[in-house]
């Protein structure tokens, strides 16, 4: 499973400004939506899989990697297959039918949902959660005025980006511990197997607020009083990449427009 | 009960760019009964040699023996409870397991995981409490209540109730107060002495492996890089120093008093034989 990890690499990709990835994405994802035919989406993918090299990941990987979501979206493609009315009946039975337009809407569906995780997959990839964070910051800053506790959230988001991993390893760690003490997980019904997840949540949720109340306590102690009136040891910046993404979107967004049938 | 390792080698996440080198072609027995430690600096892959012990992880080629069950890669992770009661484990910081309401629930809380009654499961709990030395009053709180060594007894407790023949402490006496670590490692040593527990014990103390430790294996990048008794160990100190280890403080001493001219037949490991070979030469009695 890759979906939300970061590679270190040091490659085209990796270097664009955070604040430029997280809204591409959010802006490809939104362009996704305009492509409505087979040129188009062949474009989107050809865009998207030409991405991977250019961010250093090998395809082989970046497929396994992704394999994990194949069955929500085999379900949506179902769903939309089975339940589309309209258009020419080509199969029917019982109350399941197969139209020519749930054929197309269950592919165009496929298309979208692949060509998303693709896009925000590669955004993990190649961007430090702590980028993130920061993008979400910068980019929310206009909302200040609003009374939007834009830098509280911003910490919040870092401090809970930093414990993932932490956790994740408390986690292993207490799993393990209660194993050899004859735990088994993911065995038994599901009454048995919600059992078993007590001893594990206890002991995460305990050490989770020791964490918090040590972290609360280190932070003070170095000055820490509020996010008002600090100043910044990573500092965003644009570069002539961020503007060549940008160009490439303008661009795929006018040829997606122009290559759109109505 | 022999723990056996046949050509171990263990990698993780084998196969994505995060792959990581657990262990190298590691090839050792540790045998029943003995008092082995495992030395090594910082990320040598001794916490991963350990969970090969129980077989919380498996060798991604090679076998470990543990008893009569032969562990290799394809071992299925079911039917393995059993092994697991034989083989106790002690984590690091092991107070971070604790979960239940009270402290004997919680030290009863493994023996029952392997089919004990629960009335027989408490009062072994609360037998296995005194054996650790914790008072009887503590039974009925909550672990949550207890100081951090208090918790560090509770959690070996809960480990030692299971009845392991096996017995493999993490670092058991990191972060604790010298006293807190003395009783602790009395305690091992008696269980190793007095019931023939297997004790394999990781650890960062020369002073603990000098005095207690009758095997030490050495790890370096993953790999065992020498095994034998403490005094074969550590009788070169250049070597020690290569591999980012230490001297136990007598064997240091005995090493600069040396060089003023004293002499020793052998590298003393321990104080008592330290105070044994000085008091003949400094024309004192036979140090008892």
């Amino acid at each position: 499973m890759i979906l939300g990890r970061y590679i270190p690499g040091d490659s085209p990709i990796h270097r664009l400004d955070p604040r430029t990835k997280l809204l591409g994405c959010f802006y490809y994802i939104g362009i996704v939506f305009l492509a409505n035919n087979w040129i188009t989406y062949a474009l989107m993918f050809a865009l998207t899989l030409g991405l991977l090299p250019l961010a250093h990941v090998r395809l082989g990987f970046f497929l396994r990697g992704v394999r994990a979501i194949i069955y929500l979206i085999l379900f949506t493609v179902l769903l939309q297959l089975f339940f589309t009315t309209g258009g020419h009946v080509w199969w029917q039975w019982g109350w399941l039918t197969v139209t020519s337009k749930g054929v197309v809407n269950a592919v165009y569906i496929l298309c979208r949902l692949v060509l998303i995780i693709f896009a925000s997959t590669l955004l993990t990839l190649t961007t430090q959660p702590l980028g993130l964070a920061d993008a979400v910051e910068s980019i929310l800053k206009p909302l200040k005025p609003l009374h939007v506790p834009v830098t509280e959230l911003a910490l919040m988001l870092s401090i809970a980006l930093r414990f993932v991993p932490t956790l994740m390893d408390q986690t292993t760690k207490t799993m393990n511990a209660q194993r050899a003490r004859g735990v088994d997980f993911g065995s038994g019904g599901p009454i048995k197997q919600l059992k078993a997840i007590v001893p594990l949540f206890i002991p995460l949720f305990v050490s989770a607020f020791s964490m918090a109340d040590d972290l609360a306590t280190a932070m003070e102690a170095r000055g820490f009083r509020g996010g008002d009136g600090r100043t910044r040891y990573r500092a965003l910046a644009y570069h002539r990449g961020d503007a060549v993404a940008v160009v490439l979107l303008v661009v795929l967004t006018v040829v997606l427009i122009v290559l759109r049938t109505h | 009960m022999d723990i056996t390792f046949n050509h171990v080698s263990f990698t993780y996440q084998p196969g994505t760019p995060f792959a990581g080198t657990g262990l190298r072609d590691v090839n050792t027995t540790i045998h029943g009964g003995e008092y082995t430690a495992i030395v090594g600096h910082t990320g040598s892959g001794k916490s991963t040699l350990l969970q090969h012990l129980n077989a919380l992880l498996k060798p991604t080629a090679g076998t470990v023996t543990i008893g009569d069950r032969v562990i290799t890669p394809t071992t299925n992770n079911k039917h393995l409870r059993a092994l697991r009661q034989q083989v106790g484990m002690v984590f690091q910081f092991p107070e971070s397991q604790l979960f239940e309401s009270t402290v004997q629930r919680d030290i009863a809380f493994g023996p029952e995981n392997f089919g004990m009654a629960p009335d027989e499961a408490a009062a072994l709990a609360a037998e296995t409490a005194r054996l650790v030395g914790l008072p009887d009053d503590l039974l009925t709180r909550s672990p949550f209540d207890l100081s951090g060594g208090q918790m560090r007894r509770v959690a070996i407790a809960g480990v030692l109730a299971m009845r392991p023949s096996v017995l493999v402490l993490d670092e058991p006496t990191a972060g604790l107060d010298p006293a807190g670590r003395r009783d602790l490692m009395a305690l091992f040593a008696r269980l190793h002495t007095e019931e023939g527990l297997t004790i394999v014990l990781v650890t960062h103390q020369m002073d603990d492996v000098a005095n207690f430790a009758e095997h030490v294996l050495v790890m370096d990048g993953g790999a065992l890089v020498r095994e034998g008794t403490p005094r074969e160990v550590f009788a070169d100190a250049a070597w020690l120093r290569d591999h980012s280890l230490a001297q136990p403080t007598t064997t240091r001493m005995a090493g600069a008093l040396a060089a003023r001219g004293f002499h020793f037949d052998q590298p003393p490991l321990t104080l008592d034989e330290l105070a044994d070979a000085l008091a003949p030469q400094l024309g004192g009695h036979t140090h008892e």
